[in-house]
């Protein structure tokens, strides 16, 4: 994992930033290694403050300021809810109290099993085909219950990850 | 190869592409398209193309606007002009493949109209129908018509003629121009434009730098991400003009992360600018240098704030600054700044191009040109929208939006997101201007209208947006986090039941509080929601606490539901749709709610086409779920 980091940090520097520009890369600098890794480890702070030139106090400050990082492995399947206000207006609150049923968990969590996390996130956009609701990555319009559950169903079937209805989007690009 | 080399060449590719001899199948690759299954669409067609060895080009566009008949595919034949098909499955996507593109049949019956020149019978033009027909696309001008991914689209269709232009004018003249159109920002706010620029004009210092905001962080508001992914090179060139009016060296567009088409756009359009010299050294071989760079946000709704996305950008936790000074002589790295929208800049090229007469023909005394909403909520026709403004909100949702989903009562619009308000229906002729929207208690803002029936509560729309500007409160000024804090706690307490009739007093005192204290955008409007509510609404805050009765039937903690057994046919909608199967009865009997067990959640009074559900405010003592 350390190599993984240290990887990441070689991509910024181009040897010639100033000590102010480089300070100003550390969203980008997190946003990478939580793109490779899913999450932020807390060994990675130091290396991330050692190579900015900033305290590690300030890694974490800015880290946890910002909704985007976690601190934990997300689980091998993802579900995020969008709680934006057309989405909320359509009932989505509704279908993250279903989800929290269904997995126990609250927003923010992952299963024991480390099958699923739960997220909510402020709005995605897609408000026209509200309710959305993303699961692994593919933004899923116009959701209700039934479809919303069958859908967690088959992502967590055995062998786990069969993407049965994979309509919807990369988020990723 | 020269600039002008380049325009030809892209002109007679456009030419060849729209008369030439192979079909066209122009696909609305947008988010929200590829929500609604677009990729599957698309999938059908390049399948069903292979398979029958049929002909045609097909080019990912935008999102034209009507998101409601996502996912939208268009064909164009050679010599006919392109027909709009929506909402397409990729069953009826591999079957017009069929029956026009390898037959000669249009289908007018799935058909939702024609682009371009010429008609066929039996099908209208795109552009006369009741949700495009009252708009005006000055910003969305190119959206969901040329190819997102091409620069030589744009350049086909007259794009960059603003810059050229501007590039002819000294950067006075050009900030002449845009302080004549009469241009203010469209980031909500509404600041003058042109003025904006001459402080950073005028402002000593260098560099200079110019950023694009585009952390569009209103719920409920997409009218920067369908510009973004559907004509990213629209406020690119509108950020080259504002930064030679400047005298701005570098630029950034501080995108939001949770809109990754939108970044993945604005990157391939800047490596084609910087082929076509456009970005860099003597842009258009001129003595104006200048370079643009994307900044990813990460999920924090303060940074549209100016000075907290300064902040972000500069790598710190994104909270904002007491201004003055104002970004304009100190800003970024200390330096003088500007910072505009998304939509202000894709307006800017328009102005240029066109002169700023034109643009000023559309909109009202105080607020010329046009503005973007995203419509949504309960209305029917959900979708990206541009208006002049001065047009009513009565006319954007009965006219564009054609009405209220299920036909049920209009009770209210919310304009403005969170730092704005929510309209009651008899302000319907309320015209879309900064200045009349504000006199009204909301603001005009960055452009979400989210349309609420009479199945909605407005005391729970306050405490839903209490509870995100709570939640994104950077904390650095008490009277917004602790304020925002203590409405939220009495508000959860109404919804909750909880509530007393004195707590009304108590939030409007707050919210005034909270309003005139605050640091920054953020605290300062984030009462909006509530003292809007509180004035247009006050009899339901009353009903919450006085009567505990939740007239919209939202707060589950202030409704039970019982069936009138007169009135009950028996049908059974409502035993079915219950999810925790507490209706019982016999077929064509009057059924019973198990009071005990039943959430209120509602879905009975929703289904019954009998009106023999009946919601009742909650009996003393017994409550439903809770919120």
């Amino acid at each position: 994992m350390s190599d993984q980091i240290d990887a990441i940090l070689r991509e910024f520097d181009t040897g010639k930033t100033t000590r102010q520009q480089r300070a100003g890369c550390i969203l980008p600098v997190l946003q990478n290694i939580q793109r490779a890794l899913g999450y932020i480890p807390r060994e990675s702070l130091p290396r991330v403050a050692a190579f900015l030139g900033v305290p590690e106090s300030h890694v974490y400050g800015v880290a946890t300021f910002y909704a985007q990082f976690r601190f934990s492995p997300p689980g091998k399947n993802t579900v995020t809810v969008c709680c934006g206000t057309a989405c909320h207006v359509r009932g989505s609150g509704r279908l993250l109290r279903d989800l929290e049923q269904r997995l126990g968990i609250r927003p923010g969590e992952t299963t024991p099993d480390l099958d699923f996390s739960l997220d909510t996130i402020a709005c995605f956009g897609s408000c026209a085909l509200a309710p959305v609701v993303v699961v692994n990555g593919k933004v899923q319009g116009r959701m209700n219950r039934s479809r919303l559950l069958k859908r967690i169903e088959a992502v967590a079937s055995p062998g786990g990850g069969g993407d049965a209805e994979a309509d919807g989007q990369e988020v990723r690009p | 190869m020269t600039f002008a080399d380049r325009q030809k060449r892209a002109q007679d590719n456009w030419k060849q592409l729209k008369r030439g001899p192979q079909p066209v199948i122009w696909i609305g690759i947008a988010t929200c398209g590829l929500a609604a299954g677009a990729a599957d669409v698309l999938a059908a067609v390049e399948s069903e193309l292979a398979e029958t060895g049929a002909e045609a080009k097909i080019i990912p566009v935008g999102c034209i606007g009507p998101c409601y008949l996502e996912p939208l595919m268009d064909i164009e034949k050679p010599g006919r002009p392109r027909v709009s098909y929506g909402p397409m499955t990729p069953e009826n996507a591999r079957m017009l493949v069929h029956s026009y593109l390898l037959g000669d049949d249009p289908r007018p019956d799935l058909a939702l109209g024609t682009l371009g020149e010429g008609d066929i019978p039996g099908i209208p033009r795109f552009f006369d129908l009741p949700m495009l027909k009252p708009q005006v696309r000055i910003v969305t001008r190119n959206v969901g018509l040329i190819n997102p991914e091409d620069i030589d689209h744009y350049l086909a269709v007259g794009g960059y003629g603003g810059l050229e232009r501007a590039l002819t004018l000294r950067p006075e003249q050009v900030i002449d121009e845009v302080t004549a159109s009469g241009l203010r920002g469209r980031g909500g706010a509404g600041f003058p434009t042109g003025q904006k620029w001459t402080l950073a004009r005028r402002a000593a210092g260098s560099p200079k730098y110019l950023i694009c905001n585009a952390d569009e962080g209103d719920p409920g508001a997409f009218m920067d991400r369908s510009v973004l992914e559907g004509d990213p090179h629209a406020v690119l060139e509108g950020m080259l003009i504002a930064a030679y009016a400047i005298g701005a060296t570098q630029g950034y567009i501080y995108v939001r992360s949770e809109y990754p088409l939108a970044i993945k756009r604005l990157a391939i359009a800047l490596k084609q600018m910087r082929d076509y010299g456009l970005l860099g050294e003597y842009i258009l071989g001129s003595g104006f240098d200048f370079d643009i760079r994307i900044n990813e946000g990460a999920g924090a709704f303060v940074c549209g704030e100016e000075t907290a996305l300064i902040a972000s950008i500069e790598g710190k936790r994104g909270m904002p600054n007491p201004r003055p000074p104002f970004p304009a002589t100190s800003g970024l790295w200390g330096k003088p700044t500007n910072i505009n929208n998304v939509e202000t800049l894709a307006n800017v090229p328009f102005i240029l191009r066109h002169g700023p007469g034109r643009f000023a023909s559309y909109g009202t005394e105080q607020s010329k040109g046009t503005k973007t909403f995203s419509l949504t909520g309960k209305v029917k026709h959900s979708g990206l929208i541009e208006v002049p403004m001065g047009m009513t909100l009565g006319e954007v949702i009965f006219s564009i939006g054609g009405g209220i989903v299920g036909d049920r009562k209009f009770k209210a619009v919310q304009t403005g997101g969170p730092s704005g308000g929510c309209l009651p229906a008899r302000l319907a002729n309320l015209p879309v201007d900064y200045e009349a929207l504000a006199e009204a208690g909301s603001i005009m803002g960055s452009g979400g209208l989210v349309v609420l029936d009479e199945n909605t509560c407005t005391v729970e729309m306050a405490r839903y947006f209490l509870a995100f500007t709570q939640q994104e409160s950077c904390g650095k000024c008490p009277p917004c986090r602790l304020g925002t804090k203590h409405m939220l706690a009495v508000l959860e307490d109404i919804c909750g039941g909880r509530g007393r009739l004195e707590d009304i007093a108590l939030l409007e005192e707050l919210g005034k509080a909270v309003k005139a204290a605050s640091l920054c955008g953020l605290g300062q409007t984030a009462p909006n929601p509530v003292l809007s509510t509180l004035r247009y609404f006050q009899e339901e805050y009353e009903e919450h606490t006085a009567r505990r009765f939740c007239p919209g039937g939202v707060c589950q903690a202030l409704v039970r539901y019982s069936i009138d057994p007169e009135q009950c046919t028996g049908c059974g909608a409502c035993s079915k749709g219950c999810p925790v199967e507490c209706i019982t009865g016999e077929p064509k009997a009057a059924h019973v709610i198990d009071e005990a067990a039943c959430t209120a959640c509602g879905t009975c009074f929703q289904v019954c086409r009998f009106e023999a559900v009946q919601r009742l405010p909650a009996a003393e003592g017994v409550s439903g779920a809770g919120v």
